[in-house]
């Protein structure tokens, strides 16, 4: 299924990649005890997404590549929303002077 | 198979294994600033990728914004909440461990039987290669134009809204006097918005 003669690489294996990264990201964002990795896992979820995107819009989608189009969006909202969040972060860690996700239990029922 | 097909996919392979090796050190890795530099190695080697799929222009935005913004503000936000704290052991910590990691591995089962067992409509149109580019703007500014005018509102709202967030209104004290200038802040400053650790 990799190894077919016209094409090296098959829009399977961008997908697979995909779907472990995107994993990896999911756990890292469940299990992270450090509000940064928390973020950081977020991004590589992003990342996942966007193979996802680049490799639909090359393979399916080769004239129009409305995938690279949706990738820049997403890129763009990446950015807004690492600032926003690490914004965020920063006034958290002024007010309660801990980055432990345990210790942000204020709206916890 | 020629060459330039292997050269290809061992491309594709070396990129796919600093990818997953790499996210794998960003969530393990005790120290968060090597994680955040592996951070910035995957983003690379995603670049990486979208240059194999001749999409240079993604590639550049990629490279710019991820590496050179994201990253960096991840580095800087490492720098500005760097404390040495022990975390509190919890109870169940392995069992929580074990069960998302199993929760995990069922979403990733899902995901490579969907990969593996959709009939895609492969294959498609031919691609269009490095006019993507050209093909990209026409899009921003035609069928796209609303959705790229609503991401620099957006962009315009986050920046304002990342400066609200983390400026630190800072008492300063008069250089005759002694005296702090902002009295009115102080009153206001009910909950402890001024803790300085350093």
């Amino acid at each position: 299924m990799f190894h077919n003669s016209a094409e090296p690489v098959t829009l399977q294996a961008y997908l697979l990649l995909a779907s472990f990264l995107f994993c990896i990201g999911v756990w890292g964002l469940i299990n992270s005890r450090n509000a940064v990795r928390v973020l950081m896992s977020i991004e590589l979820m992003l990342n996942a997404v966007n193979i996802n995107l680049m490799a639909f819009s090359s393979y399916l989608d080769g004239e129009l590549i409305r995938g690279q189009v949706f990738t820049v969006f997403v890129i763009t909202v990446a950015a807004a929303e690492a600032a926003v969040g690490l914004a965020i972060l920063l006034s958290l860690y002024r007010n309660r002077v801990t980055i432990d996700m345990e210790n942000f239990n204020l709206l916890r029922w | 198979m020629n060459i330039d097909h292997s050269i290809e996919l061992i491309c594709f392979l070396t990129l796919s294994i600093v990818v997953i090796a790499g996210s794998l050190g960003v969530i393990l890795l005790t120290n968060i600033v090597y994680s955040a530099f592996l951070l910035g190695g995957v983003f690379m080697a995603v670049a990486g990728l979208y240059l194999l799929l001749n999409a240079s222009f993604v590639a550049a935005a990629q490279v710019l914004v991820y590496v050179g913004a994201v990253n960096v503000l991840i580095l800087f936000a490492i720098m500005l909440v760097n404390k040495k704290e022990e975390l509190k052991p919890l109870k169940n910590l392995q069992i929580r461990k074990i069960l998302s990691a199993g929760v995990c591995a069922g979403l990733l089962a899902l995901l490579v039987r969907v990969d593996l067992i959709t009939p895609w409509a492969l294959p498609g149109p031919n691609a269009i290669g490095e006019e993507a580019t050209v093909r990209i703007g026409e899009h921003l500014f035609t069928d796209y134009l609303l959705p790229f005018e609503l991401a620099s509102v957006l962009l315009l709202m986050a920046m304002i809204g990342a400066i609200v967030l983390a400026r630190r209104d800072v008492l300063v004290a008069d250089v005759g006097t002694g005296d702090s200038v902002d009295q009115s802040l102080i009153e206001k400053a009910k909950t402890p918005i001024l803790i300085d650790k350093s």
